[in-house]
């Protein structure tokens, strides 16, 4: 069974300029432990389609499970680590501190929260910052922290939206390095939303291209890369360099039905 | 230190400026009296004279320097010329309405920021409080508050209170709503109550706007005090002092008062100020 399966799902967000369709006909299944990127141009409805498998959203038309479930009873399950695109962290709160929020709000006792923060902080390799205020601390170790912070908790699904958009090419690179690192040990579902055409086929199992007006997917690529072992080189193979080719044939496609 | 040069800069430009006009606004008495025994009056006569006379229009500021000195150190404290004694007064009304004052801001502002309906119906009461001019309810406060027997600090404190909650309550409300959309979509993702939402987010990102109110609210509460001490009967505080010193024409008194009254409310929140940073160093918040 897969841990989310959209059928037809339809979102329409009702604004003063009219209707917007954010979703259109949206049919996706992810099986456990896969790492689906979502592409495409902005307004696409990425950070939409993420919101509302958080139940952060609620679809207008369709049907939407997680784990067999609905979205919002899967939230109440505490199924879910989001990362959003801004790290987000409590600046009156330490980085220790701030992964302990979802510990506290979930109840772990105080021993638990020290191990696990100890646990979590190292699998970011932020092994001894947790004393540190989050205004000490630079940009990609703020949002390695956030990461973290979703780590913390036992959800089975890691939902990022653009978490690493804002930071440079080079921080990004070891990030990614780091997130590939990450999945495999924890086995996490994982969905992420990104830009960028190189991030998304080096870290993902699944590929969903979207295209926006009305917010569609348009391709759903399997990665043939090995799931096992990716160094950074792997993005000069041939193999890589196809997917990726893919990806932008249909990012291009998804923009001639707009022309 | 650099501070302190344009500071001590603008001061000696506004005492150069009492100077001069202490000696235009009271040079009319020194005339009359001169007129009347039949002198001339020289310009050093004129300056001289306008500086030291006992009831000027606008007392110099070394008359008032004086007087001040006097009302603070020149008495023993419990005496009723002391400034120290009727300051107290004043402060002890002050702190009793302010604390009232953001007892009720912070509760009204936790029912607006958590219940619809208060937060429709709150807010304009509260701003329609504000538009009523306070030297016009406080003598009826006093008078009603008096015929039932109350008396003394609790009538001048619901007058401090009255003023000192609005502030309060509109930072609050801001402060409370500070946390933005990701922030509160993720404490939904941990599935937080409402009360952990206020416990753990809301009130700690509200610091900086409740210290930043705490000092409009504890002035309003110093204002409040005062403006509750002017009406008929008192004779304790700063208030009292202003107004005795306005019957009996003693303008020196009611500068030194008034400077007095200052120096308190400057000294209020300046105490605030320091448990603001002292708060906020201790959060993390201030860097
Ligand atoms: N809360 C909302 N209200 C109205 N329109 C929205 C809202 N959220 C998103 N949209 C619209 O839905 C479309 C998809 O947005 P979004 O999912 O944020 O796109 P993406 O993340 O791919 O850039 C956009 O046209 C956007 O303007
Ligand atoms: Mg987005």
């Amino acid at each position: 069974m897969p841990v989310i399966e959209a059928k037809d799902l339809n979102l329409t967000f009702q604004t003063n300029d009219g209707p917007v369709h954010a979703l259109k006909d949206v049919n996706l299944a992810i099986e456990k432990g896969e790492f689906v990127s979502f592409i495409g141009p902005s307004g696409c409805g990425k950070t939409t389609f993420l919101r509302c498998i958080a139940a952060l959203e609620t679809p207008t038309g369709g049907s939407l499970t997680v784990n067999g479930m609905s979205p919002d009873d899967a939230r109440k399950a505490r199924s879910y680590g989001y990362v959003f695109q801004a790290a987000g962290l409590y600046p009156w709160r330490t980085i220790a501190g701030n992964i302990k929020l979802p510990l506290e709000i979930m109840g772990y006792s105080r021993a638990e929260m020290d191990q696990r923060v100890e646990k979590v902080l190292d699998l970011v390799d932020l092994g001894g910052f947790g004393k540190k205020f989050p205004w000490q601390l630079s940009g990609g170790m703020q949002q390695r922290a956030s990461i973290a912070r979703a780590l913390a908790f036992d959800a089975e699904i890691l939902l990022m939206d653009e978490p690493f958009g804002a930071l440079d090419e080079i921080v990004r690179d070891k990030l990614n390095e780091e997130l590939l690192k990450l999945w495999k040990r924890t086995e996490k579902t994982i969905g992420f939303v990104t830009h960028s055409i190189p991030e998304a086929v080096y870290l993902s199992t699944k590929i969903v291209v979207m295209s926006p007006r009305p917010g569609r997917i348009t391709d759903v690529i399997d990665s043939t890369l090995p799931r096992d072992e990716r160094p950074l080189e792997i993005r000069d193979s041939a193999e890589f360099l196809a997917i990726a080719h893919r990806v932008r044939e249909g990012l291009r496609a998804g923009h001639a039905y707009d022309e | 230190m650099k501070s302190v040069l344009p500071i001590l800069t603008v001061l000696a430009a506004i005492v150069v400026i009492w100077y001069g006009a202490a000696v235009g606004l009271n040079s009319k008495w020194t005339y009359d009296q001169a007129a009347r025994a039949g002198q001339d009056v020289s310009f050093s006569q004129l300056v001289t004279d306008t500086m030291t006379q006992e009831r000027p229009v606008l007392p110099a500021p070394h008359q008032v320097a004086k007087g001040l000195w006097e009302g603070v150190a020149g008495q023993k404290i419990t005496s009723k010329r002391s400034l120290v004694y009727h300051g107290g007064v004043t402060f002890s009304a002050t702190m009793a309405g302010f604390v009232l004052g953001a007892v009720a801001g912070i509760l009204l502002a936790v029912g607006i920021v958590h219940n619809r309906a208060m937060d429709m119906s709150v807010m304009p009461w509260a701003i329609a409080s504000q538009t009523i001019p306070i030297l016009a309810i406080a003598p009826m406060v006093i008078v009603v508050l008096a015929s039932l027997g109350i008396k003394g600090l609790l009538p001048k404190a619901i007058i401090a209170a009255y003023l000192s909650f609005f502030p309060i309550l509109v930072g609050m409300v801001k402060g409370l709503r500070a946390p933005d959309g990701m922030q509160l979509d993720l404490l939904r993702t941990y599935n937080a109550s409402g009360s952990e939402t206020f416990w753990k987010l809301r009130l700690p990102s509200s610091m900086p706007y409740f210290f930043a109110s705490l000092k409009v609210g504890i002035a309003a509460a110093l204002v409040g005090t005062i403006v509750a001490e002017l009406p008929a009967g008192a004779t304790q505080g700063l208030g009292a002092r202003l107004l005795s010193g306005s019957y009996y024409g003693q303008t020196i008194q009611i500068w030194a008062a008034l400077f007095a009254a200052a120096a308190l409310a400057a000294v209020l929140v300046i105490v605030v100020g320091a448990i603001e940073k002292v708060v906020l160093r201790k959060m993390g918040m201030a860097r």
